[in-house]
């Protein structure tokens, strides 16, 4: 369901991802999921972390550049099939996807997916209309 | 009055010379006092008619003109005569927002043709020479500026214009090209990439590089000339004073003869403007004589020099200045155009979404200048979406590109990333050491 991720602008500089997750460890702010967007000339860390706002406000304290962005988080059966059954139905009802990455260690017999989708709250309606609607467990 | 033949004009003695700058600029103040303007400038000072200056000594009591005045009387008001006369304008970079102009008349491009054609001459080039003009055509007036005078000369003129390097040395090989007009930056471009594009220096017939429009050292005029085995000339213009062909070396190489019967040199204190000796470094103020469609008079070029003391061995009688030897403002000339920190600004604060603080640095890549915008990236600007940041930086470089006609790498950056000196950041910095 919709959770709040926080994105980090971050140059492509040698150290700049040790310095966050130290800053994060610091502030024993424990990571959920973590992905970076990477272009030639730069990154975008995403995080998903159980408390956002207190992370967003660790990392601008610090000067890093951050925001929070709202994502779907889905969990679904740790299954063959199970991602395909979920991309089928955005694909179905034109819920276009801008990237996904998962969340670490499922638990038990869930794997949690973490989606941006162009249409934040027809992707939400639509996963609660066909079951997806467990809460994600961070 | 007497009337002297081209010629003539280069070897007259002082006296002869004073008598007929005196006689241009009454012609000029004419001009001048047709324009709202200088109407109330010279008015000001007690000129109404252009005999109220007895001398060439008078000429201290008219203001100057700034590149400011320029732009506050864009589009026309400084055109001296009817538009219908005009037959060509030019146009260089303001500090801000629109560019300076200036126009010509038919004569008036006859007259900068004249100057042009001396001092192609003054540097040895004659009708056998091959003459590839590899500076840009446009509003830009080093590339139409020259191209006259070598015409009225009777050079083969290849009018290649700039860039395009593979074409260059293509048009070079297989015109015998033996003369070209260059930024001395280009030059060195041009020699680095002679392997990669399997030039050899016996394919060419390259005798002589005229170099200008950038800063350069007397070490990098006799590299060039070293590299290629050829002599490089140094060249000084503004298109506020026509362009190319203000002072021009000759064959000496001994300083840039500035072409007195054209031009009134006035060399001043940057502080105090005050006059200099000869000799002594300040910044070159001028009065450009032969210009009727758009008179300037006493325009502050910002550019320091000074006159070389003595005659040259030449013969020519006009005084020589020396190779520019920096700005008295923030100007910064990138690969040969002029760029102010203050319109690079003014776009950066037009794109709402760039934020503010922002830093300009020029650094060379290989021979050439590169401009490279870097900008902070902030919270309230920053995107989950890196199409979102391209999209900006695309923006940016596309506005930077219509303002400046130099395209510009911008590198986004995080906060504070940026160096900030005594709390205050530094905007400008120009990391190509010693241009002059």
């Amino acid at each position: 369901m919709k959770v709040t991720q926080i994105s980090v602008f971050m140059e492509n500089k040698n150290g700049r991802l040790a310095e966050i997750t130290k800053l994060l460890a610091s502030k024993n702010i424990s990571l959920r999921a973590v992905t970076i967007a990477d272009t030639a000339d730069f990154g975008i860390l995403r995080l998903i972390v159980k408390e956002p706002d207190r992370t967003r406000d660790v990392l601008l304290e610090a000067g890093f550049t951050a925001r929070e962005t709202d994502v779907l988080a889905v969990a679904m059966e740790d299954k063959p099939g199970a991602l395909a059954d979920v991309m089928e139905l955005f694909e179905k009802n034109n819920v276009n996807i801008e990237y996904l990455y998962s969340i670490l260690a499922g638990k038990g017999d869930k794997a949690d997916i973490v989606f941006r989708v162009e249409d934040l709250e027809r992707g939400q309606i639509l996963l609660k209309q066909n079951g997806y609607d467990r809460p994600l467990d961070l | 009055m007497t009337v002297y033949t081209p010629e003539e004009i280069e070897y007259l003695d002082r006296q002869a010379l004073e008598a007929l700058q005196l006689l241009r600029l009454k012609r000029v103040i004419t001009q001048a006092l047709a324009t709202p303007f200088y109407k109330e400038r010279l008015g000001g000072v007690g000129i109404k008619h252009p005999e109220d200056l007895k001398s060439l000594d008078d000429l201290k009591k008219i203001p100057f003109t700034t590149k400011d005045d320029l732009r506050d009387t864009y589009p026309y008001g400084l055109l001296a005569v009817d538009k219908k006369e005009v037959v060509r304008m030019h146009a260089s970079s303001g500090t801000t927002g629109k560019p300076t102009v200036i126009y010509y008349g038919r004569d008036d491009l006859d007259r900068w043709t004249g100057l042009t054609y001396r001092s192609l001459k003054a540097c040895g080039c004659d009708s056998e020479d091959v003459f590839q003009n590899m500076m840009t055509y446009g509003l830009f007036t080093g590339g139409l500026g020259l191209h006259y005078g070598a015409e009225e000369l009777g050079m083969f003129v290849i009018p290649s214009s700039g860039g395009n390097t593979r074409r260059q040395f293509m048009l070079m090989k297989d015109f015998e090209t033996t003369v070209v007009h260059a930024t001395p930056s280009y030059m060195l471009h041009l020699y680095s990439q002679m392997e990669n594009m399997g030039i050899e220096l016996s394919d060419l017939k390259l005798e002589k590089a005229l170099i200008g429009a950038e800063p350069h050292s007397e070490d990098l005029r006799r590299k060039i000339e070293t590299l290629f085995g050829i002599d490089a000339y140094n060249s000084y213009g503004l298109s506020e004073m026509n362009g190319p062909s203000v002072a021009f070396e000759c064959v000496e190489k001994s300083g840039m003869h500035l072409w007195e019967d054209a031009y009134c040199i006035e060399i001043l204190d940057r502080d105090s403007m005050e006059p200099l000796e000869d000799g002594e470094i300040g910044e070159l103020v001028l009065t450009n004589l032969i210009r009727h469609a758009s008179p300037i008079l006493r325009y502050r070029t910002k550019d320091l020099t000074r006159i070389i003391p003595g005659s040259c061995a030449c013969g020519r009688t006009s005084r020589r200045i020396d190779r520019i030897t920096g700005r008295t403002d923030d100007m910064l000339i990138i690969n040969g155009v002029n760029v102010f920190p203050s319109q690079i600004e003014e776009v950066v604060m037009k794109v709402p979404e760039a934020g503010n603080n922002y830093r300009i640095v020029v650094r060379k890549k290989g021979t050439l200048d590169v401009l490279i915008v870097e900008l902070e990236i902030g919270p309230e600007i920053l995107s989950d979406d890196t199409r979102d940041l391209y999209a900006l930086k695309g923006r940016l470089v596309d506005a930077l590109k219509a303002s400046i006609s130099i395209k510009p790498v911008v590198e986004l950056h995080e906060p504070g990333q940026l160096p900030v000196q005594e709390g205050k950041a530094i905007r400008v910095v120009d990391e190509r050491g010693n241009l002059y």
